[in-house]
C-alpha cells in the first residue's frame, strides 16, 4: 500500500540497544521473582530498578549529548512489518522519571511487603513486587514504542499491573474501585483498537512515522483519531471519565497510590501526546484542541471543587490528581500546528515540566498521606489535629508538595504553570489563564485546608503509632524535587524538543 | 451486498449494541459482557479490514489477523481479571455491585 521507500525510519543508532533492556530487563527480573520466590523478590526489584535507573540515566545522557534521538530496529526488521523503538527527549525524561519514582515508592515499601522470616510466604507481597516491576517495564515500552499496535499492548500491560495494586488491600470498596477502573480501562481499550482498525485500513500500516507521512483529514481518519481520543482519555481520567480514579488510587497502599497518580495516568497521556503531536500532527484543527482544552480546564475546576469537600485526605490528594491532569491537556491547544516559535516552546515545556512536577509532588503527597493514615489510624481530615507536633516531617512533606500543586514559587509546578499561563496570554486564550489561575486559588484551598488541620490542636486524645524516620525523608526527598525543579530558568528547555516529529 | 459491506455492518451493529448495553445496564456483569460484545465488533472489523486489503489470490492480509490475536488474548485476560474480582467482590461484600455504599462518618 505504501512504497517502502517512503518510510523514513533511520536504523539503528549507538546506544539503542539501551532502548531494549529497559523493557525487558524489568520482564526478565519478574520472571526470576516468580520463579525464585517471594524470599528473594526484594533484592531482585531493588536489582532491576537500579538497573532501570542507570539505563534511563544513559539514554538520557546519549539523547542530550548528541541532540538526536536513540533508535532500536528490533530484530532488524524495519517497519512497517517490523517495530522501531525510539527514545526522544521527552522519552529520555519520562523514563529517568519513572525510574527515580519506581525506587522512592519501592524503598517506601521495602518494610511493608517484607517477607518475614520463619514463616510461610506470602502472596501479598509477590504480587506486589511483581506489579511493580511489570509497570516499570510496560511504562518504558510506551515511552519508546513508535508503532500504534506495539503501544496499545504497553497500555493493556500497564493497566493488568496496575489493577493489583489498586486491589491489595482487599475489602469491598477497594475490589469495587478496581471493578471500575477495569471496566473504564477495557472500554478505553477497545475504543482505541476500534481506531486502530480504521488507520490500518485508511493507511496500511501502524507505524507512527509512515502515517504521520501520509495522514490525510479524511472521514476515516478523523473517526479514528476521534475514538482513539476518546478512549485514551477514559484511561486518562479526564474530565468526565474521571470517576473510577479517585476511590482507586485511594484505596491503593500508599506506595502503590504514588505510582499510580504520579506514573500510570501519564503513560495514557504519553500516548495521546505521542498521537496528536507526533501521528496526526496536522490534524490539530484550533476548534478540536479547544475541546480537550475544555475538558482540561473543567477537570482543574471540578476536580478542585470536590477535593475541597472530601472528608479522607487519600480522597482529597486523589481528586487532586484529576485536577492537575487537566492542565496538561492545555497543551493541546497553546502549541497551534505551525509551531516553531517561542510561546509554543514555553507551552510545550510547561506541559512536560507540569508531568514531571506533578509526578514529584504527587508521589511525595500520597507517601505522605500514607504516613499521616499510619501515625493516626485514619485519614479523615476534620480529625488530623496534632499531627504537626507528632510528624513534623510528614507535614512538612505535604506542605512543600502542596507548594507546587499550588503553583507557588519556587517550585516546579510554578514554572509549569507559569509557562503555560504565558503562552495563553501571548496567544490571547484568556479563558484557558483565567482557568490556570482559578485551579491554582483553589488547589490553594485545599492544601491550606488540610495544613491548618494538621497544625491546630489535637482533636481527641489518641493512641499514636509511631513511624520510621526512614520513610519519612523518602517522602520529603520525592517532595522536595519538585521544589528544586523550581530552580531551573524560566525558558523553553531544549532537551524536550530534541527529536519531536516534525 | 457484498459479504466485506455485510461484516462491515454486523461489527458496527455489535459496537452499537454493546455501547447501549454498557450505559444501560448498570450490574457488573452485564457491563462486562457488553465489554466483550464491544470487543467481537471490533475484532469483526479487524476480519474485514484484513479481507479488504487481501493481496490478489490471498485470503486476507496477515497483519490484521495477527494483530486480532494479541487483541483476543487482552480482552481474554481481561475477562478474567474482572471475573475474579467479582467473584472475590461477592465472597467479600454479599453482593456483586458497583453502588458504593455511603460513607462511614
Amino acid at each position: 500500500m505504501i512504497p517502502l521507500q517512503a518510510i523514513a525510519e533511520t536504523g539503528t543508532t549507538p546506544g539503542g540497544a539501551l532502548l531494549v533492556l529497559g523493557i525487558v530487563m524489568p520482564a526478565v527480573a519478574l520472571v526470576a521473582l516468580i520463579g525464585l520466590g517471594g524470599r528473594a523478590a526484594r533484592m531482585i526489584v531493588a536489582a532491576a530498578l537500579l538497573f532501570q535507573l542507570y539505563v534511563a540515566v544513559r539514554v538520557a545522557l546519549l539523547v542530550a549529548g548528541s541532540a538526536t534521538p536513540l533508535a532500536y530496529v528490533v530484530g532488524g526488521f524495519q517497519p512497517p512489518l517490523g517495530i522501531t523503538l525510539r527514545a526522544d527527549g521527552v522519552s529520555a525524561l519520562m523514563m529517568v522519571v519513572s525510574a527515580v519514582i519506581f525506587l522512592g515508592a519501592a524503598s517506601f515499601a521495602w518494610k511493608d511487603f517484607a517477607q518475614a522470616r520463619g514463616q510461610p510466604e506470602a502472596r501479598l507481597s509477590l504480587i506486589f513486587w511483581s506489579a511493580l516491576l511489570a509497570m516499570a517495564s510496560a511504562l518504558n515500552l510506551l515511552f519508546t514504542s513508535t508503532d500504534l499496535f506495539n503501544l496499545y499492548v504497553g497500555l493493556e500491560l500497564l493497566t493488568f499491573a496496575a489493577i493489583p495494586v489498586v486491589a491489595i488491600k482487599g475489602g469491598a470498596e477497594t475490589l469495587r474501585a478496581a471493578l471500575r477502573y477495569l471496566l473504564f480501562a477495557v472500554f478505553g481499550s477497545m475504543l482505541y483498537l476500534f481506531g486502530i482498525v480504521l488507520i490500518y485500513g485508511a493507511y496500511g500500516t501502524l507505524a507512527i512515522s509512515a502515517i504521520a507521512a501520509q495522514v490525510q483529514p479524511n472521514a476515516a481518519t478523523l473517526a479514528a483519531a476521534g475514538f482513539v481520543t476518546v478512549g485514551l482519555l477514559a484511561k486518562t481520567a479526564l474530565f468526565p471519565f474521571h470517576l473510577w480514579l479517585p476511590p482507586a488510587h485511594a484505596g491503593a497502599p500508599a506506595a502503590g497510590s504514588a505510582v499510580l497518580s504520579a506514573l500510570v495516568v501519564k503513560g495514557s497521556l504519553f500516548l495521546l501526546m505521542r498521537l496528536w503531536f507526533d501521528t496526526f500532527p496536522s490534524l490539530r484543527e484550533p476548534a478540536d484542541m479547544q475541546l480537550l482544552a475544555f475538558l482540561g480546564a473543567l477537570a482543574v475546576i471540578i476536580g478542585s471543587v470536590t477535593a475541597l469537600r472530601q472528608p479522607r485526605l487519600k480522597l482529597l490528594v486523589a481528586y487532586s490528581t484529576v485536577a492537575q491532569i487537566g492542565y496538561m491537556f492545555f497543551v493541546f491547544t497553546l502549541v497551534p500546528k505551525t509551531a516553531g516559535d517561542i510561546v509554543a516552546s514555553a507551552a510545550w515545556t510547561g506541559a512536560w515540566l507540569q508531568v514531571v512536577a506533578h509526578a514529584f509532588a504527587k508521589a511525595g503527597m500520597f507517601l505522605a498521606a500514607g504516613l499521616v493514615a499510619e501515625v493516626l489510624g485514619h485519614d479523615r481530615i476534620r480529625d488530623l489535629g496534632g499531627l504537626s507536633a507528632r510528624a513534623p516531617l510528614v507535614v512538612l512533606t505535604f506542605a512543600i508538595s502542596g507548594l507546587s500543586l499550588m503553583g507557588l514559587p519556587p517550585s516546579g509546578g510554578f514554572s509549569a504553570k507559569f509557562m503555560l499561563l504565558a503562552a495563553a496570554l501571548a496567544e490571547g486564550h484568556w479563558v484557558w489563564a483565567t482557568v490556570i489561575i482559578a485551579g491554582g486559588v483553589l488547589a490553594g484551598a485545599y492544601v491550606f485546608a488540610v495544613l491548618a488541620r494538621m497544625m491546630a490542636a489535637p482533636t481527641k486524645a489518641a493512641e499514636l503509632a509511631s513511624i520510621g524516620r526512614t520513610r519519612q525523608l523518602i517522602a520529603l526527598g520525592l517532595a522536595s524535587v519538585s521544589v528544586l525543579m523550581g530552580l531551573m530558568p524560566l525558558h523553553p528547555i531544549a532537551f524536550f524538543e530534541i527529536g519531536r516529529f516534525p | 451486498m457484498s459479504a466485506v459491506l455485510l461484516f462491515w455492518l454486523a461489527g458496527s451493529g455489535l459496537i452499537g449494541l454493546a455501547v447501549y448495553g454498557l450505559i444501560v445496564n448498570p450490574h457488573p456483569l452485564c457491563k462486562l459482557l457488553a465489554l466483550n460484545l464491544l470487543g467481537s465488533g471490533v475484532f469483526l472489523l479487524f476480519g474485514v479490514i484484513a479481507r479488504r486489503g487481501a493481496a490478489a489470490g490471498l485470503g486476507g492480509d496477515p497483519v490484521p489477523q495477527a494483530l486480532v490475536i494479541t487483541g483476543i488474548v487482552v480482552a481474554f485476560s481481561a475477562t478474567a481479571i474482572a471475573v475474579a474480582l467479582l467473584l472475590a467482590l461477592h465472597a467479600e461484600a454479599g453482593e456483586a455491585s458497583l453502588d458504593q455504599e455511603d460513607e462511614e462518618p
